[in-house]
C-alpha cells in the first residue's frame, strides 16, 4: 500500500484557540506523485490544518517532517521557501496587472548596477513564459490578467505558487468558482504536476471531483483524523459516513412518527427559488411536525431556510401559511406570521454579545411587540428566569452579559429568545453545531418536547443521525435542489444514498 | 471603590474635575457665583451656557453613533436652521403708540417651527441615504455637510443676517428662575430622550443594532426605521442648537454658524465613553463630554495661551484626555510604574 515514501509527514498536530482544541492529534501523510484529498465538514479543522501547514498558525503540538527533515514554518514566506506552495480558495491576484507581473509580484527580477534598482522586464516576461509553458499554458504574459478566464487565472495562481523548489502544492477549494470545462483543464494540469512528482493536497466539497482526481483521502471530523483511505476502496456513502460520523446511534430520544399526515399544511412553499442560491423547491410543513432537512454543505439547505424566514428575498415562488398567501420580505414579516429561526452562525447572526442574557432573551418578543409596547424590566426578568429554568441555561445571573455564556448555553438562550415569541414554526439551522455533547442532547430533547406540544419544526443539520432520529419526514437537498423526500425513521444509509445521488 | 472606578462616567468626570481645577488655579474667582438682578452669574454658569448648544448636538450624535453611524452634517444643519429663523424673524422698527418697537416679520412661533421642520427634513434625508439606501454614513452625511453650507448661504444671500426682534434672544441668552434658559433646553431634551429610550424598546433596539446589526435584523428589530429615526432626531437636535446659537449671537452667518461643530460633537460623544464602533452609549457621558470641551476652551483662555497656538494646545489636551480614558494606556502606565518601582527604591 505504501509504494512511495512520504514527502510530507504530519504527526500528532494539535492546535487550540483560547483553550478550545480545534485540531486534536491529527496525522497527515502526503506522498510524492499523489493527489491527496482532505475532506471534512465545515468546522472539521481543514482550514486550520492548512494554515498550520503553511505557517499562518503555529501548532501547539506535534511534528512536521518534509522529506524526512523536521520543519516548523513560522510564516507563509518560510513555508514557501521550504517548498510548500499554496493556492487559496479565492484567486488572490491583481486583475489590473499583467500575467507576468502577477507571477512575479513582490519578487520582480532586477538589473543594473548599484543595487539593481531597475526592473528587468524582458527577463520577467521570459521567465513567466517558461513557467507557464511548463504548465502547458501558452498565453501572452504581457496582457492583463483580467482578460483571461477564471480557470487561466487559477493556473496563473498555481504558477505563482510553484517555483523550482516546490515539493508540495496545497489547493484550498480551487474549483469553487470554475465551470466544468475549466475544472477539466485544471485537473489536466494537476495530473501533469502529479506525474512530475509533486505531492498535491486538495480540499474540496465536491465528491465527484474527489473520485476523479484523488488517489487517497484523509477525513477530518471535529478536529480529529477519522482515517486515511485509498480512494478506490472508499465509496461515496462510506465517505459521507466518515465525514458525518455516528456519535448518537445509541440514544433514548427516538421519535415515534407522529400522526400528523392529515389536515391542511401549516406552511406550503411552491417553486421557491433565488438565482445562484436555490433552484425551485416545493416544501410542505404540517402542524406539530418535525421536518428534517438534510444535505451536504452548499446543497441549498441554509439558503432555503433563509428564504422561508425573509432573510433573503425569493426571485420566484409562493409561500402559503394555513392556506393564505403571505409575503416574507424581512424577518420582521416572518416573525409577525409566527415564524422563528435560529441561524446557522450563532455568533454572527444570533448573539448580541454585550447585552445581558435577559435582553437577549427578550429581544425577538420585543421586536414582535414593536417599539412602544415595551416589556418592563420586571417582565423581562420573569421571562428570562422562566426560560433559564426551563431550558437549564447555566448562567450566574440573568443580567450577566451574553458573552459570558458557553456556546451551548448561548444556543439555549437563543432558543429561549424564539420560544418567547410563541412561534408556530421554528426553523433550526444547525442548532447543535459547535456545542458539547451533553448540551447537544439536551437541546435535541427540548426540540422534541416542543413538537409534541404542537410546534412545527424545520430541522436542518449536517449530522444525519440527528436528522434521522428526530424527523417525521426528511427532505434531502442536493446541488441546490430538493433531491428527494424520505419518511420518518429512515436510516442514515438511505439518506446518504440520496445525498450521494441515488434516486429516492 | 471598585464599582466607582469601573463606572463608565468615572474617567470623563475625573477629566472634567481636573480641567476645572486648572481653571480655578489660574483664575481665583473661578468658583465664585453671584446673584445679581435675579440672575446667577459666574464662570461656571458661563461654561454651562456656552456648552449648551454643543450638548444638544452631542445628544443627537450619541444615538447616531450608537447605531454604528456618524453624522458630519450637523454643523451645516445648524447654519441652515439659524438662517431660516433669522430670515423669518428679522425684525424691523415700527412706532406704535409713540413707542419704538421691533416686530417680527413672521410670528416667532412659525419661524421656529419652520427652522426645526427644515432641520427634521435634513435629518430625514441623511436617514434615507444611510438606512434606506445603505450608503456609508460618512459619505451620505458628507453630501449634506457640503451642500448644507451652500443652502444656508443661499438663504442668507451670502450676508450675515442680524436679528433685531428681542423675544428671540431669550432662547440663547434669557434667564429662567435665575438660570440661563439654554440649560432648561438641554435638560428637557436630555430627560425626554432618557424616557423615550428607557420607557420604550428604542434603547435596547439601538444598542442591539450597534452591537450586532445582523443579529438584530434576524431578531426582527425594525432596523431601517430606527436608522432613519436616529438621523431625524440628530437633525432636529442640530436645528435646535442652530436656534440657540443664532439667538445668542443675535444673527445668522451661513458661512460660520456651527462651523466644525460636527467634530466637537463627535469628540464630546467619544469623551463621554460611547465607542465609535456603536453599541453601548451614554447620554450623560455625552453631556459631560460637551462640558469638558467647553471647560477646556475656557481653560485655554484663562491660562493665557496666545490665540495663534490655541488650537495646538487644545489638540494636545484632547490627545492626553483620550490616552487617560483608554484602559490599555492606563494598564501600560501601571506596568511602567510597577516595573520602575524597585529601581526607585534603590
Amino acid at each position: 500500500m505504501d509504494g512511495t515514501a512520504p514527502m510530507l509527514q504530519l504527526s500528532g498536530i494539535t492546535k487550540r484557540f483560547f483553550g478550545v482544541p480545534v485540531l486534536k492529534d491529527v496525522d497527515l501523510c502526503l506522498r510524492a506523485g499523489e493527489v491527496h484529498a482532505l475532506m471534512g465538514q465545515n468546522g472539521a479543522g481543514k482550514s486550520t490544518l492548512i494554515k498550520v501547514l503553511t505557517g499562518v498558525y503555529a501548532a501547539d503540538g506535534g511534528r512536521m517532517q518534509l522529506a524526512g527533515e523536521d520543519i516548523r514554518p513560522g510564516s507563509v514566506q518560510q513555508a514557501q521557501a521550504l517548498g510548500l506552495s499554496t493556492v487559496y480558495q479565492e484567486v488572490n491576484l491583481c486583475p489590473n496587472l499583467s500575467v507576468a507581473e502577477n507571477i512575479f509580484a513582490g519578487r520582480y527580477p532586477r538589473r543594473g548596477a548599484r543595487g539593481a534598482w531597475r526592473i528587468d522586464w524582458a527577463r520577467m516576461q521570459r521567465d513567466a513564459r517558461a513557467l507557464l509553458a511548463r504548465l502547458n499554458l501558452n498565453i501572452d504574459v504581457t496582457r492583463l490578467l483580467a482578460s483571461y478566464p477564471v480557470a487561466v487565472q487559477q493556473m496563473v495562481a498555481i504558477a505563482r505558487a510553484l517555483n523550482g523548489r516546490s515539493r508540495v502544492l496545497i489547493l484550498d477549494e480551487p474549483t469553487s468558482s470554475l465551470d466544468d470545462d475549466e475544472v477539466q483543464r485544471l485537473f489536466g494540469l494537476l495530473r501533469q504536476l502529479r506525474a512530475e512528482g509533486l505531492a498535491i493536497l486538495f480540499v474540496t466539497h465536491f465528491l465527484d471531483e474527489v473520485y476523479e482526481i484523488s488517489d487517497r483521502i484523509t477525513v477530518l471530523r471535529n478536529g480529529e483524523r477519522v482515517g486515511e483511505y485509498l480512494t478506490s476502496e472508499l465509496d461515496a456513502p462510506a465517505l459521507i459516513g466518515a465525514m458525518i460520523g455516528r456519535e448518537f446511534t445509541a440514544s433514548s430520544a427516538q421519535r415515534a412518527p407522529a400522526d400528523v399526515q392529515t389536515g391542511t399544511p401549516l406552511l406550503c412553499a411552491r417553486g421557491l427559488a433565488r438565482r445562484g442560491q436555490l433552484e425551485p423547491v416545493d416544501i410542505e410543513l404540517r402542524a406539530g411536525e418535525v421536518l428534517g432537512l438534510a444535505g451536504l454543505l452548499g446543497s441549498g439547505r441554509t439558503e432555503l431556510a433563509r428564504l422561508l424566514f425573509g432573510m433573503d428575498r425569493a426571485d420566484a415562488g409562493t409561500i402559503e401559511l394555513q392556506g393564505r398567501a403571505i409575503k416574507l420580505d424581512t424577518p420582521t414579516h416572518a416573525i409577525r406570521h409566527g415564524l422563528a429561526m435560529c441561524p446557522e452562525d450563532r455568533k454572527a447572526e444570533g448573539v448580541v454579545a454585550e447585552l445581558s442574557i435577559r435582553e437577549n432573551i427578550a429581544l425577538a418578543l420585543q421586536a414582535r411587540l414593536g417599539v412602544w409596547r415595551c416589556l418592563g424590566r420586571r417582565q423581562q426578568q420573569e421571562l428570562a428566569e422562566r426560560f433559564i429554568r426551563q431550558l437549564g441555561i447555566k448562567a450566574s445571573d440573568a443580567d450577566a452579559p451574553m458573552s459570558q455564556l458557553s456556546g451551548g448555553n448561548q444556543q439555549k438562550a437563543l432558543l429561549a429568545r424564539w420560544l418567547a415569541t410563541e412561534p408556530r414554526l421554528l426553523i433550526l439551522d444547525e442548532p447543535t453545531r459547535g456545542i458539547d455533547v451533553a448540551a447537544k442532547q439536551e437541546i435535541m430533547e427540548q426540540i422534541l418536547a416542543l413538537a409534541r406540544n404542537g410546534l412545527s419544526v424545520l430541522f436542518i443539520s449536517a449530522e444525519l443521525d440527528e436528522v434521522a432520529r428526530v424527523s417525521d419526514r426528511i427532505a434531502v437537498m442536493r446541488e441546490r435542489r430538493k433531491a428527494g423526500e424520505l419518511p420518518g425513521g429512515s436510516d442514515e444509509q438511505a439518506i446518504c444514498a440520496v445525498i450521494a445521488g441515488a434516486q429516492a | 471603590m471598585k464599582w466607582l472606578l469601573a463606572h463608565r462616567l468615572f474617567w470623563p468626570l475625573v477629566t472634567l474635575v481636573l480641567l476645572l481645577a486648572v481653571d480655578a488655579a489660574f483664575n481665583p474667582g473661578f468658583w465664585h457665583l453671584q446673584w445679581r438682578d435675579g440672575h446667577l452669574y459666574g464662570s461656571l454658569v458661563d461654561i454651562l451656557n456656552r456648552a449648551a448648544p454643543l450638548a444638544v448636538v452631542s445628544l443627537g450624535m450619541t444615538l447616531v453613533i450608537a447605531t454604528r453611524g456618524i453624522d458630519i452634517s450637523v454643523g451645516a444643519v445648524v447654519a441652515i436652521s439659524a438662517a431660516i429663523a433669522a430670515l423669518m424673524i428679522g425684525g424691523h422698527l415700527v412706532v406704535k403708540d409713540g413707542v419704538q418697537t421691533y416686530v417680527s416679520r413672521f410670528p416667532m412661533g412659525l419661524a421656529l417651527a419652520s427652522a426645526l421642520a427644515v432641520a427634521l427634513l435634513a435629518g430625514l434625508w441623511n436617514g434615507l441615504l444611510v438606512a434606506g439606501a445603505g450608503m456609508q454614513p460618512i459619505i451620505a452625511t458628507l453630501i449634506l455637510m457640503v451642500a448644507g453650507r451652500g443652502i444656508a448661504q443661499l438663504i442668507t444671500g451670502g450676508q450675515i443676517i442680524t436679528v433685531y426682534y428681542a423675544p428671540y434672544f431669550f432662547i440663547g441668552s434669557g434667564f429662567l428662575l435665575g438660570l440661563p434658559f439654554s440649560l432648561f433646553i438641554v435638560a428637557a431634551l436630555w430627560l425626554a430622550l432618557h424616557f423615550a429610550l428607557t420607557r420604550s424598546a428604542l434603547g435596547m433596539f439601538i444598542q442591539a443594532i450597534g452591537i450586532n446589526p445582523a443579529a438584530a435584523r434576524m431578531a426582527g428589530v425594525p432596523q431601517r426605521l430606527i436608522g432613519v429615526c436616529v438621523y431625524v432626531f440628530c437633525g432636529f437636535a442640530a436645528g435646535l442648537a442652530g436656534l440657540m446659537i443664532s439667538s445668542n449671537v443675535k444673527s445668522a452667518d451661513g458661512n460660520n454658524a456651527g462651523l466644525l461643530l460636527e467634530l466637537d460633537a463627535i469628540l464630546a460623544v467619544t469623551l463621554g465613553g460611547t465607542l465609535l464602533t456603536g453599541g453601548r452609549f451614554s447620554l450623560a457621558g455625552s453631556v459631560v463630554g460637551a462640558l469638558i470641551i467647553q471647560t477646556l476652551t475656557s481653560t485655554i483662555y484663562s491660562i493665557g495661551v496666545p490665540p495663534e497656538v490655541n488650537l495646538v494646545v487644545k489638540a494636545a489636551v484632547v490627545f492626553a484626555v483620550m490616552l487617560l480614558q483608554s484602559p490599555e494606556f492606563r494598564a501600560l502606565l501601571r506596568g511602567l510604574v510597577f516595573r520602575r518601582a524597585p529601581g526607585v527604591a534603590r
